[in-house]
Formats: structure tokens, sequence, C-alpha cells
């Protein structure tokens, strides 16, 4: 199990590793390489060079911009992990990365190389999308937004344009008194890809009722996928357990379910009905200040 | 047994594991560490089809890369070597390294490639061409057994390997007399051992010596006399090297094929050769495979839940060669009623090869499908009676004052007191509040449920199984030897035979030498021989190095303390008897300021030949090979005979606890009783329990070598084939009891299996438990968590059938 | 290519190609033969080192990579030949390991968990090494030296810079 031969490149700045690329059909960004670096063990990925985007010192941050926290592409997960300022503003996220892989691999993988990679079952792909968050993307000399929504079109497929690197992503900030999240994923063994994953987040009225939420599920479907339509039944309601639950399995039924070794396509599709239900209602209690329930 | 438990100044304290003190520093001796000047790197090829005809083999382009030496293919290897040897007297079946004409499963070696580094290697095998016709191929075990599937094997006519069907008392008369039958199925789905450490080896050929160095991973008996054979090279020739530290086996790490390869690469290019398999080339073809095997079984019993009668079918799915796999349904015959009192039995093993890679040994040696079949059985009459299945347990024990208890299969089992055991792990755990907390659970909205398995362990192996399924074997007993020198300077060094797979053998050695020596066991070199100076060995295998190695250092040491003995006695001019042994020292009786001490004594046996009595060797070195205690015999025509020398036991107790939602069991409480007789190092016991319970967590819910239909293996790296990690691992309690063995020098049984032997039984009972209520019954493991919900939830809605 | 690596304190200069893993790095071109392969795709965890204090896996980097940053291995844990650490010590005193293969890793681990975290829990550990697996001990004893360790190393009173 050892990479077939290629060329490496550290480079300085982004622009630089725009230009390599540019000139490399066969070039690959490595950031974290958790995922990459075992592809490239099983031959599965054969880039002809790397292009070490690690020691880009401007690429690493978390900083509040506006109403979005942005992070910056190389920033590894395990700084999201331990960062205050994720806690205060961007709960859900807080709440999602220790679910991703080990202590080991956050240690070295990065935000923007999970995102880049669009697992379907990946943690930090369903946040973005949840959270509407928006990809800044540098290409030939520019600098580009790409929404997360238009951002993930297939497992492991996405709209980065040829030859440009994503550069950071801003998570928008909910401001507000009552705002909640909830979080949930199964998998086999805790620490394994999830078979499924649901996050919502809330921000309620003071009179109880939903001024706004957001809720995506991921590992179903190709990509994270929000619920649309279950949002919009949701909004300027309580939230109550069996109109949540009412609003998800609408949203939900009639998916096409992804299918394997580990899970059928039908416990992918009920169980995302659960997990996203049990995500609202932990999300509801949260903003109203009350310990989530048993499930 | 010769001492009792309070006189061991060592045996049975909590010393620690002499062997840790270099595995904490990174400073083992593993394979992958060796390296030779001149050494080159093999990297394998393998068959992409299940089945498939090798047309060509287009070598050229490999061979113009840089750095590449050779690429072997299995029509030269065939025409340069016998094929590997098998248990099973099946010789249209041959097994080689690589594949011949035809290759018969996914995965299997079909060339192999030299290169200056493995990287190298693997850039070659890439551009060797090969052109493949694709074969019809058998997946399924049944399907294999039907006449019209495809035949693994043309020559050899059918599909099956192994058909013996045993009758042991009148089961036919019992069956008719019980009051009660029920049957069951159960299916044990292909794990295996997985250990860490990948197979490695490292051959180089001396033509000058016309020997064969061998650094190997291996856990195997009679390694290199096989090579030797396969080779065609005198056993002489074949230096296996005894001191590589093994990173994990239990039972997998065979090696054979791996062996002769690079042996065969290293005579013919006259260089040092190594091969460690990457994790792919061991899931896919590596000896790494274990059991998958169907149980059909059938059991009568009385209004009590008396057991009388047990019919049992074992079906194994060799996968597409057999070396000793097929003995896998040999090994439980030595326990085949469990702890049981069951009066008669039928078992009728049955193994096919089908288009899956190979199995190798694994830890139990097919002890532990057996019991999950065994003790599903228990559960479920527990369950059609309405008799509490601790309760149903108790009734059919053997008793303690019944041992030594014969087992209709022929075995005598050594000693036991399995309701003493139970009840102190069920006060241990306190079990009502248990069932309070299960039924807390299930108040809370979840599916809870209680498990438990009693089962055995025979250690000692003797493998008289082999003897029972092939009447061409005559083998009675597997030995194990100590060598033991004090030198001319009064040091002693002890001497042992086969490598080790972190059993902690070197510890055991100097534990047991320092207790009959009265010196203390740190001060004990123990070193390993390599084979060509080396005494006879079983190898770890069979759960019996405590007992065997244990008896043979044992032994030794006695040996070497009755030749202090008698020189002291000789130059102190008094008799034998008269003459005592403390701590290194011999004294009169009748007189004790008269001694010799241990300077004294060394003296005279190097230096002072005339103090010595007449007769005797100089020096102090002695040797001792250890038979099986109670081994020695052949199976009778009726087919029964005794295999291990005893039986340890052990009860597990488990609660499982599972969202019906999302079917995830997570066991919530876990207790063991065990009972391997004395104990001679406890952390390494606990230890060896704690790795079985882990290992059987995994067989239980997560470990498959899962194939889809077109006989792909899709379970072939770590992301798929999953081990249980710390997470998995519940807290577990155990507690112990010890019932001394009255076969061995010590009091001590095996405990190399022990905790893999129960828990999947348990597990699988505690899952049953849960959803019993459901009207589910789970028989097939592993018991796949979204598998599992899948069935709750079509349990709770049966108008969902039609998902 | 040649780089330049910061090992356990020293700088070293290896000559190695770009698709050398750290891993196979230490192994084969500096002879520190204490990380071990296990899977060569990130799950078991065998290869751990600790990079700039933390715990990571080896074969998912390149060597090339690791330039610059200081790396520990489990030879720079040793106070000194034939000397254990605290932590070493911990393991073979409640013997953490059976085969010895996933042990050197296991150390490494423990020694960035209790940089970071001197008292940590029983859950603590069991997730701190829940990225390593072994297949021997079904960890029991590997928890336990950790938290002996952890204990013991609370109750050190030499400077902090002289504990290890
Ligand atoms: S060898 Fe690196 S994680 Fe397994
Ligand atoms: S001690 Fe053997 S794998 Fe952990």
């Amino acid at each position: 199990m050892k990479a077939a031969p290629f060329e490496y490149s550290r480079v300085a700045d982004i622009d630089e590793a725009c230009a390599l690329l540019a000139t490399d059909d066969g070039a690959r960004v490595i950031a974290g390489g958790q995922t990459l670096v075992p592809m490239m063990a099983m031959r599965l990925a054969r880039p002809t060079r790397l292009i070490d985007i690690n020691r880009i010192a401007a690429l690493s941050y978390i900083r509040l911009e506006d109403d979005a926290l942005a992070i910056g592409a190389t920033t590894r997960q395990s700084l999201v992990e331990r960062s205050a300022l994720v806690k205060e503003t961007l709960p859900l996220l807080a709440h999602a990365v220790p679910h991703i892989g080990h202590a080991a691999t956050r240690a070295r993988g990065t935000v923007g190389g999970s995102i880049a990679n669009a697992d379907p079952a990946a943690e930090l792909p369903l946040i973005a999308i949840t959270l509407d968050a928006t990809f800044n993307v540098r290409g030939g000399g520019k600098t580009s937004d790409i929404a997360a929504r238009d951002f993930f079109v297939g497992p492991m497929v996405t709209a980065l344009p040829e030859g440009a690197i994503l550069a950071a992503v801003r998570f928008p900030v909910w401001r507000g008194d009552r705002i909640g999240v909830g979080f949930h994923e199964v998998n086999a063994r805790r620490s394994d890809f999830a078979f499924v994953s649901a996050a919502a987040q809330v921000a309620m009225k003071a009179d109880g009722t939903c001024e706004r939420i957001a809720i995506g599920v991921g590992a179903v479907t190709d990509f994270p996928m929000r619920l649309d339509s279950a949002e919009q039944a949701l909004q300027g309601t309580a939230l109550d357990d069996d109109a949540v639950r009412a609003a998800v399995s609408q949203a939900l039924a009639g998916i096409e379910a992804l299918e394997d070794l580990h899970a059928s396509a039908t416990y992918r599709q009920r169980v995302a009905i659960k997990l996203a239900t049990r995500a609202i209602i932990d999300a509801r209690e949260h903003a109203h200040g009350r310990p989530p329930h048993a499930h | 047994m010769s001492e009792t438990a309070n006189h061991f100044r060592f045996v049975a304290t909590e010393r620690r594991v002499r062997e840790d003190r270099r595995f904490v520093a990174g400073k083992g001796h593993f394979v992958a560490d060796i390296d030779l000047p001149d050494m080159r790197h093999v990297a394998l090829i393998t068959c992409p089809h299940a089945a498939a005809r090798i047309l060509r083999i287009d070598k050229s382009a490999a061979l113009a890369l840089p750095g590449v030496h050779y690429v072997l293919d299995g029509a030269e290897l065939a025409s340069a070597t016998l094929p590997l040897m098998t248990g099973l007297d099946t010789p249209n079946v041959p097994r080689r390294p690589l594949a011949h004409e035809i290759a018969r499963y996914s995965g299997e070696w079909v060339a192999a490639v030299v290169a200056d580094s493995r990287a190298l290697a693997e850039d070659a095998a890439e551009a060797v061409e090969i052109d493949y016709e694709p074969l019809p191929f058998v997946l399924d075990a049944e399907q294999a057994l039907d006449a019209a599937s495809p035949l693994v094997h043309e020559a050899h006519g059918s599909n099956v390997l192994l058909d013996k069907t045993f009758v042991w008392g009148e089961v036919e008369k019992d069956f008719a007399a019980s009051a009660h039958t029920l049957s069951l199925r159960v299916k044990w789905g292909r794990s295996s051992t997985v250990p860490i450490e990948t197979f490695g080896v490292v051959a180089r050929w001396d033509p000058w010596r016309e020997i064969l160095d061998v650094w190997a991973s291996i856990q195997m008996p009679r390694y290199a006399d096989q090579i030797g054979a396969a080779l065609k090279v005198p056993q002489t020739s074949v230096r296996v090297h005894y001191d590589v530290d093994v990173g994990g086996s239990y039972g997998v790490k065979r090696g054979i094929k791996h062996t002769v390869l690079v042996g065969y690469l290293s005579r013919r290019l006259g260089f040092p050769v190594r091969l460690i398999e990457d994790r792919l080339e061991n899931m896919r073809g590596g000896d790494a495979h274990g059991p998958e095997r169907l149980f059909d079984v059938d059991l009568a019993f009385d209004d009590k839940g008396i057991v009388r009668s047990m019919k049992m079918r074992a079906l194994e799915n060799l996968g597409a060669y057999a070396g000793r796999s097929p003995f896998q349904l040999g090994k439980p015959i030595g326990d085949i009623v469990g702890p049981y009192k069951i009066n008669s039995v039928q078992y009728r093993a049955l193994a096919v090869v089908t288009n899956k890679t190979t199995q190798d040994a694994v830890r139990g040696f097919g002890q532990a499908p057996t019991n999950v079949a065994l003790e599903r059985g228990m559960d479920e009459i527990a369950t059609m009676l309405g008799i509490d299945p601790i309760e149903i347990r108790r009734r059919n024990f053997i008793r303690r004052d019944e041992f030594p208890y014969l087992i209709p299969s022929g075995t005598t089992y050594d000693s036991g007191d399995f309701h003493t055991v139970v009840d102190k792990a069920l006060a241990a755990t306190d079990y009502r509040e248990l069932k309070a907390e299960r039924d807390r659970l299930r108040a809370a909205g979840r599916l809870a449920g209680i498990g438990v398995a009693a089962c055995l362990e025979p250690s000692g192996g003797n493998a008289t199984f082999e003897a029972l399924l092939n009447p061409s074997i005559t083998t009675s007993t597997f030995m194990d030897s100590c060598r033991i020198s004090i030198d001319g300077m009064g040091a002693v060094t002890a001497t042992m035979h086969t490598t080790s797979s972190g059993q902690g053998h070197e510890t055991l050695v100097g534990t047991v030498v320092g207790e009959v020596l009265q010196l203390d066991p740190d001060q004990i070199r123990v070193t390993r021989a390599d084979s060509l100076n080396s005494l006879p060995s079983g190898t770890p295998v069979g759960s019996r190095m405590a007992i065997m190695l244990g008896g043979a250092a044992f032994h030794a040491a006695e040996k070497l303390k009755a030749k202090l003995v008698a020189i002291a006695a000789h130059d102190l001019g008094i008799p034998l008897e008269r003459a005592i042994y403390e701590r290194g020292s011999v004294h009169d009786r009748d007189a004790p300021q008269n001694k010799r001490g241990w300077a004294d004594l060394v003296q005279i046996a190097y230096r002072s030949f005339h103090r010595m009595p007449p007769d005797m060797e100089p020096g102090l070195s002695v040797a001792h090979v250890y038979p099986v205690p109670t081994g020695g015999k052949l199976p009778t025509a009726d087919g029964r005979v005794h295999m291990y020398p005893c039986v340890s036991f052990e009860f597990h107790l488990v609660l499982v606890s599972i969202d019906p939602d999302l079917g995830v069991p997570e066991i919530a409480r876990y207790q063991i009783g065990h009972d391997c007789g004395t104990q001679i190092n406890p952390k390494i016991v606990r230890g060896m329990t704690m790795g079985g319970v882990a290992h059987g967590i995994g067989a239980a819910l997560y470990e498959e070598f899962a194939y889809n239909d077109d006989g792909q293996l899709i379970a072939q790296t770590f992301m798929d084939y999953l081990l249980p990690s710390s997470h998995e691992m519940p807290k577990v309690n155990v507690v112990d009891h010890e019932t001394p063995s009255p076969f061995t020098v010590l009091g001590q049984k095996g405990s190399g299996e022990s905790g893999y032997l129960g828990a999947p039984a348990a597990i699988a009972n505690a899952v049953n438990d849960a959803v019993r209520s459901l009207g589910l019954s789970i028989n097939t493991l592993p018991i796949r968590a979204a598998k599992l919900a899948d069935m709750i939830e079509q349990a709770k809605s049966p108008r969902a059938n039609n998902t | 290519m040649r780089i330049k690596l910061d090992i356990n304190g020293t700088v070293q200069e290896v000559d190695t190609e770009p698709r050398t893993t750290l891993l196979d790095c230490l192994r084969d071109n500096l002879n520190l033969k204490g990380a071990h392969a296990g899977c060569e795709h990130g799950v078991c965890g065998a290869c751990t080192v600790l990079f700039d204090g933390e715990a990571v896996r080896s074969c998912l980097m390149f060597a090339a990579q690791a330039e610059g940053t200081p790396i520990v291995t489990i030879e720079g844990v040793s106070p000194g030949p034939g000397e254990l650490s605290p932590i070493q010590d911990a393991f073979c005193e409640t013997h953490g390991m059976q085969c010895g293969y996933c042990t050197p890793a296991m150390v490494l681990v423990a020694h960035a968990l209790l940089a970071d975290n001197p008292n940590p829990k029983r859950e603590d550990i069991v997730d701190a090494i829940s990225g390593n697996l072994c297949r021997c001990t079904g960890y029991a004893q590997i928890i336990d030296a950790i938290a002996l360790a952890a204990e013991r190393l609370r109750g050190d009173n030499r400077p902090a810079e002289l504990r290890s």
C-alpha cells in the first residue's frame, strides 16, 4: 500500500497553488490528507503532483466577519473543536466536530479538506448545508463565493471550478437569546462515518414559537440535504413533537436513500426521520434553556 | 498437582510481565523491523475475479522498470515446489502459494514481484498484464453442496471435503424418550482474529551453508518441516528464528504459503527477500479469514429442561482451499456437550470449498461458533419452558463431585465447579438489580435484554481430532519442551522453542523455573532457540502453553534441582533423602549447618569433577520434553477420542440495551465468572480474558468478511471490517474462581481463548432477550445494527413487509 | 528529495522520495522502528507519533510534509537506555499490552493526553485511545495504565520541565 510516484510542491500562498494547479492536469491540493493519503496508498487516487497548502499561514484562522464566522480552509478540525469562539457563535458546529473521525485525524484534518472532499456522510458538509455557509474560492487570480447548496453535486463531487482552491468557509451566525441546536448521528462504532446524521438549529421567540429553523440530513443521499418543506411547515409553530415528526416525515418521504454493506436504504430513510426529529426537539429544548430529552 | 496455592512464592502473584519493557520502549523485534543487507521486497498481484482461468501473464513491462528483479508466476513455482501440506487427504485440492492455471477466489495471489523497495514492487505489479477468462463460481456453502453448482476443484469431483457423522450414545432412543424437542439454525458469519500486525516473513538462502534462514511473524506447528517439504530441501536446511516478536496472532499467523514463496525467491535470486503483507493483501488473500459456519441443532429435553440428547449439523464454508481449517470442525468434539450432562450426541461435520478466501485457524479453533449454537439452544429451551436461563443451565451442569467426567464423545473433563462460578458471578453483579435495571430500561422505551453463556475452554492442546477426522494421521500427543542450564558462573538460562505472540511465555518460563528452584524469576534469563537447535514444541495453539510449556519448564527445573541435590548429597556424604534443597543450597536435614551453597555446587559440576557422583554428566544442563498429560490415545473404532487434558470454565452475564429506532446494541453491563485453575500470572490471564471479550464483541456485532454477489470481498479494509475500539468495549467485571486441575503441574488450565469463547453467545442471547417480546429471534452473527433495526421495524409494523 | 526532520530533538537530513510516508521514512530512513504499520490507511493508529505535541498518524502524512515540525517518536520517550518514563512504567505495572504491536502508539497517546489533561476521567482515557486499535487487550489494562500514570504524575513534585 504505497502511493504511486508524484512531485511534491509546498506553496507559500494560494495564488502560487492555483498557478501550479493550472500547469499540471494531474495535480491535487493536499491539506490535512486524512482522506487523500489513504486513497493514494491504495492507488485509488494518483495525483502527479501534490500541492501542499498546509503552510499557507493566511489560510488558517477562525474569526468573526460581520454576521459570519469565517474559518480558513487549512484550519485544523482540532482547532475548531477547541475554539471558544466557535462554541459561542456556532454551537451546532461545535456539537458536530467531535464526531469527525478521531482526535488523531482531527489534529491533521482541515475544515476545507473535509468540505472539498464532499463525502456524503461527513459532518462538515452537513453543517455547512444546514447553516447556509458560503465557500470562498480562489482561482485564476480571482475570488468568488459559492453557496453551500450549490457546491455539493454528488458523492465526492463538487462545483469547485477547475484550477480553483477552497480558501475559507463562512458560517452565518444567528444572533438572539433563544438559539438552540441539535445534532445526532448513528453508526456501528462511535467514530465511524455515520449511517445517518441530522442537524438542526432553531431560533425561538419569547412566545414559544419558532422564528427561524434550519434542518439538515447527512449520509442518506449523495450529499447532505436540507429539509426545506419541513422548515416552512414548522416556522411559526411551537415545534410540538408531533408536528415536528409529521413535517420531517413528509419532507423525507420518497427520497432515494443510499445503501451499502452497513445499512439499507429503508434504514437510512426511516432513521433520517427519527434523527432529524430528535435534532429539532433537542434544538427546541436547547433554545428554551432546558436539558435534552432522552430519546 | 504438586503444591497448593498458598505455598507458591512467585506463581499466582501479581508479578510484572518481563516482555513488556521492550514493547513500551518500541524495542520489540518484529519481522518488519528486520533489515538485511541486499534485502529485496515482494508485492503480490491478486486475481480480480471470483474464479478465472489465467490465460496469459506478460511480465515484460514490469521487468523493464528500474529496480525490478523478478516476476514469479504460479507455473514456475508449481514446477519447482510441492503443494502445501493439508490436514485432510485431498490430493485433488492442492494448495499452492500462487494460483496455477486457475485462480479460485478474488484476491488469490497470481504472481509476485520482487523489487528494490516495496513501492517499486507495487509500481511493477501494476505493469504486469494478465488475461483472465472468468469462470462460474459458488459462494454459499449450501449452494456448494448442490451437485449442480460449479466445482471449485474440478478434479476433486465435488465441493465436499469432509462429511462425517458421529453418533455417541443412543441418540434416537433419547429423542424418542424426551417430552420436548426443539430445532434451531444458527449462522456464524465469516470473521477472524485480524491481528494489528499483518503476516510478514524474511527469508535468506545461504548457498554456501545450504541454509534458509527464516524470520517470520509465525504461530504455526511444524512450520520448518512444512517449508522444507514444499521447497524440497531437507528440514536441516531450514532455520526458523523463534526470537521474532509476533504482533498478535490468536491462531491465524500460519504463513506457510508466504514463506515457501519468499524462500523459493531467495534461493532463485540469491539475495534475502521479504514479504510484509499490506492490509489489502492480508484481508484478501493472507491467512486472514476464519470460520463461516451454519448450524442446525436439535435438542431433546424433559419438562424440567434437562437436555438428554442433541443432534448438531455443522456446515463450514472453507473458502477455496483447505490447510488445517477443516479440523476446526473437529476440535469442538472435545467438549461437544459444553458444561452439560447431555447423554447422547449426533454430530455431522460437513465442510465445503467455495470461491472465497481460504480460512485459517482462529482462536478456539471452531469452539466459539459451536458455543453460540449450543448456548442459543439452551436459551430457547428456557424460553419454551418459561424457566430462567440461568436456572436451566444450573439444572444441566455437571456437578463438581462428578469429575472426572466422561462425555459421550470420549473426552474426560478433569475438574470444575460450574455452580459456584455462576453463584460468584451473580453475587458480584447483583443479578436481581441487573434484572431491575433491564426492566427500567424497558420502561423507558429501550429494548433491553440479559444474556448469559456458560462455556468451557478445553486446554492443553492435544489435537487428536486430527486422527478422528483423518484416520491416516496417528499423532497422539503434541509435546512442548524446556532446556535449563546453570552456567559455569552460576547463572541460569532457560530456553523455549517457539515464537510468542503476546502470551508472555518468557514470563511463564521464568516464573515456573523460579518457583521450582526457589530463585528470583527476574534473575533467570529466558531465551529462544532456533529451529535447528530446538527441542519439540507444539507451539502456542489450543490454549496450551501455560500447561505445556509451564509443564516442561517445571519438569526441567525439577530435574535440575534433583541433580543439584544429588551432587550435594554425594559431596556431603549423606543419603539422598537427607539432602534438602532450599533457595539454591542443599543442607543435611539432620545437621543443617552442613550444606553446599550454589557456588559450591556450580564449582563441583563444572570444575571439581572428582567430587561429582560417579556416572553423572558434568555441567548443569537439563532438558525436558513434556507430553500432553492424559494424552497418548488414538480414537476408538466407534469415533470417540480423549482430547485436551483440562477444561477451564467461563460464565458471561451481559445486559444489552438497544434504541429500537437505531438498532445499535449497547452493552450496559458485563460480568464474567472465570475459572482457569491456578493462574501462573494473573495479569496475563486478565489481559487474555479482556482481549477475548473484545474479540467476541467484534464477532457478535461488527466483524465480517462480507462478499457481494460477484464474489468480491467488500470488507477488505479497516473501514469496513470493523474491529472494536475502546468505545465499543464495556467495562468488564471479572470474578475468579480456582479449581486446580489434577493433571497439570501447578493446577493451571488454559486461558488463551477465554472471553472469546463465551462473549458472542452471551451477546446474542442478550439481544434475543431484548427483542423476544417482538417475536424476533436473531440467530445470525454478526448482528448488524441497521439490519437489526430493520427487523425490529418489520416486527413492529407487519404491513411494512413490502419494503 | 532531501528533507530535514526534527525528530526527538535532533534535526536529521534524509534523502527520500516525495511519496514516502512519514511512517516509512522513520522506519526505513531513520531506523526508528517503534512506529508500526498496521493498516497504512489511517484506521488503526499503530503508526502514531507526536507531531507538535499532538498524536497523529504517521501513515497519513508524507515525510516531506513533516519538515520543520517537532516530532516525538516512542524512541524519544525513554529517559535513557533501559529507563522507562512514568507512563511506560505504568503500562508495565498494569500489563497494558500483550503482543506489543500497538503499544508504542498507545504510550504516545497517553503522553499527549496527560500533557493536556493531568486528571482524566475514565471516559477521557477511553476517548483518547479510541483511535488506536488493540486486538490483544480489550483495552482494560491500557486504561488502567493511563489512569495509574496520571495518578503517579500528579504526585510528582519535580519541576515541570523534568517530568515526562
Ligand atoms: S498504520 Fe497508520 S493508522 Fe494504521
Ligand atoms: S498489544 Fe497486541 S495489538 Fe495491542
